[in-house]
């Protein structure tokens, strides 16, 4: 595990020899490059309106049909994935990197600061994910930043969990010793000696949280928390299409396809990272 | 006169030098000074003293060898030198550590930090793993020097090549941005000696750093330090068990037993006449090529912390016990011997 990164060509080797991650990253590559894409492919403006043609269903001219406005609503999961990725990645993000800071200082320091962290970590674990989400969401109000914040601080304990436990195991090595026998300081020991140590672990749980974070984010719109209408996010097209789902269900369903195929490739590139890291997978 | 003071002029042989203010290189002088050293371990509540009022001192150019078996307290006081106890769990009690001429235990954390791995370094036991499994040699070979001497990292990388060479690690150019995982044990341990000398320090520490390598490269790697300390005049302070490494790098020897220093000497003089009945027990037990003998074992075991009696520490198992050994003896010198110092009631009366 520790050797992980060090091997990393034989990591790398091993990765690219696993079909679900190849396939995963090919489906997040793709999806990627449609939102980052959006502005030259996408036929129409997400927020055109034609009102001619409301509910129209799949056409020629319309892939994805349109909603209950006549707008296109294939150019509104493409300009979507722009925000429901954003939020996605900048969430995760930030969480990884206050979890894991948080983390590593409490695995290091131990005694009362790791109590402390620890006792915290159980009591924001002790909710559950999407409820905390909600609850920081309804506190904060609507907007794209309280989002990217509620999410965050909800992959927080997660990320605190793994850095702290690997730091643990870490702390014992005696390249620790050594680097203070060097007189270097706990920050440099904790940042630069620590940290790369346990980076594996935390990136592939980083990877699978991505998919957590995407899905509050959609979950949180649909229920109405999420980004103000009308900028549309994939779990908003899901949610304007839900009330005519009997008549009109392309509205729902091609949002929903592309959160599940962004779902399942984030678990593929997850699985198949944690597969390539651990050593006892190896073949 | 005091233990501790008594423990000076025994090892020195010589009244003590005069403390110098500066780090000025006095040729001859005490690079490192020990002076009274108690250090306490807690098991439970209870602090015990694991290290008992220890003194010695190292000259540049000279290697004082600390022997004993595992839990006599030579690792402990190893650490103590460093400010390396483990907090909440040891402890210097008493006494003073004088690292070319800064008084250790005096300093503040962020001045023994600036002091460790720059004037004052240390050598482990374990190559395998006190290297950073995920960082380049070259990285760690350099980042002391970025760290004490503010260089960039492109001069501190040139400064590892250098370095690597000087330990002869083959073709050290091709190396320097190697993992640790791609070096074998005496090559990492050549490395973690490169990463001890990059501030140039004048004082070493050397844990067992032959124990956990092959005989043959044990002799390489004693032969390099003592190659590398001849050329820049460090102080070593070797910890070892291993006798045979005592006999061909030290110039003094200090034998510990229970946290006591038991007996001091010059090297010759303790091989010649170990005086003391555990070392001597010592030197029996080890086998000898040029006589044939029997090897003789120690009998019993060393007590624990909690069970270590009063008085002589070895008693329990000392042929040679008396009625006085209920008190503590003295480290003594031998008549007409001023640098040989023994604690025995017995032998040194």
């Amino acid at each position: 595990m520790s050797a992980a990164l060090a091997s990393a060509p034989s990591a790398w080797r091993r990765a690219t020899r696993s079909p679900g991650l190849v396939v995963g990253l090919a489906v997040v590559v793709a999806v990627v490059a449609l939102a980052l894409a959006a502005p030259w492919i996408a036929p129409y403006d997400p927020n055109e309106q034609d009102v001619l043609s409301p509910l129209a269903p799949p056409s020629a001219a319309h892939w994805f049909g349109t909603d209950f406005f006549g707008r296109d609503v294939l150019s509104r999961v493409i300009w979507g994935a722009r925000i429901s990725l954003s939020v996605g990645f900048l969430a995760t993000a930030a969480g990884v990197v206050a979890g894991t800071v948080i983390g590593i200082v409490a695995g290091y320091c131990g005694g009362w600061t790791d109590r402390l962290i620890t006792a915290a970590t159980d009591v924001l674990l002790s909710f559950p994910q999407l409820i905390m989400g909600l609850l920081l969401v309804a506190v904060l109000g609507p907007s794209i930043g309280n989002l990217i914040l509620a999410i965050a601080v909800t992959a927080v304990p997660a990320f605190i969990r793994i850095a702290r436990g690997s730091t643990l195991a870490m702390r014992q090595r005696d390249f620790v010793d050594a680097c203070r026998a060097l007189g270097f300081s706990d920050l440099r020991i904790m940042f630069g000696h620590l940290l790369p140590n346990i980076m594996d672990e935390v990136v592939v749980l980083a990877s699978l949280w991505l998919a957590t974070a995407i899905r509050t984010e959609s979950t949180l719109a649909f229920i109405g928390l999420g980004v103000p209408p009308p900028t549309a996010t994939w779990g908003g097209i899901v949610r304007e299409g839900f009330d005519n789902l009997l008549d009109a269900p392309w509205l729902s369903i091609f949002p929903s396809l592309a959160i599940l195929a962004v779902m399942i490739g984030l678990n593929l590139i997850g699985d198949g990272l944690r597969d390539a890291t651990d050593p006892r997978g190896a073949p | 006169m005091s233990e501790a003071a008594t423990n000076g002029a025994a090892t020195n042989g010589a009244a003590p030098a005069p403390a110098r203010a500066g780090a000025t290189r006095v040729p001859g002088a005490d690079l490192l000074r020990v002076e009274g050293l108690t250090t306490q371990i807690r098991i439970g509540a209870t602090w015990f003293d694991a290290v008992r009022e220890v003194s010695f001192a190292v000259q540049g150019g000279e290697t004082l060898a600390l022997v004993g078996e595992s839990g006599c307290g030579k690792s402990l006081t190893a650490l103590s030198i460093m400010g390396l106890l483990a907090p909440r769990v040891g402890r210097v009690a008493a006494g003073r550590i004088t690292v070319d001429g800064v008084d250790m235990t005096a300093a503040s954390e962020r001045q023994r930090e600036a002091m460790r791995g720059d004037r004052l370094a240390m050598i482990f036991q374990e190559p395998m793993t006190s290297l950073n499994p995920v960082l380049t040699v070259g990285f760690q070979i350099g980042e002391a020097l970025t760290r004490h001497r503010g260089l960039s990292r492109r001069a501190a990388r040139a400064r590892a090549i250098a370095l690597l060479d000087r330990v002869r690690v083959p073709s050290a150019a091709a190396r320097i941005d190697a993992y640790p995982h791609q070096f074998s044990g005496g090559m990492r341990q050549r490395v973690m000696i490169a990463m001890a000398l990059a501030c140039g320090p004048r004082v070493l520490v050397a844990d067992e750093p032959t124990t956990a390598l092959d005989v043959t490269i044990q002799a390489q790697v004693l032969a390099l330090l003592a190659d590398i300390q001849r050329r820049e005049g460090l102080a070593v302070l070797l910890i070892t068990h291993n006798l045979g490494v005592v006999a061909s790098v030290a110039d003094r020897v200090l034998v510990m037993y229970g946290g006591d220093v038991v007996e001091s000497a010059p090297v010759r003089a303790f091989f010649a006449r170990p005086t003391h009945p555990y070392a001597e027990g010592l030197l029996r037990a080890m086998p000898r090529v040029d006589r044939v003998q029997e090897l003789a074992a120690i009998p019993g075991q060393v007590p624990t912390l909690g069970e270590m009696p009063d008085g002589c520490r070895f008693q329990s198992r000392c042929p040679l016990r008396v009625e006085r050994c209920r008190e503590r003896p003295p480290l003594a010198a031998l008549p007409g011997r001023p640098d040989h110092a023994v604690r025995c009631w017995v032998r040194a009366a």
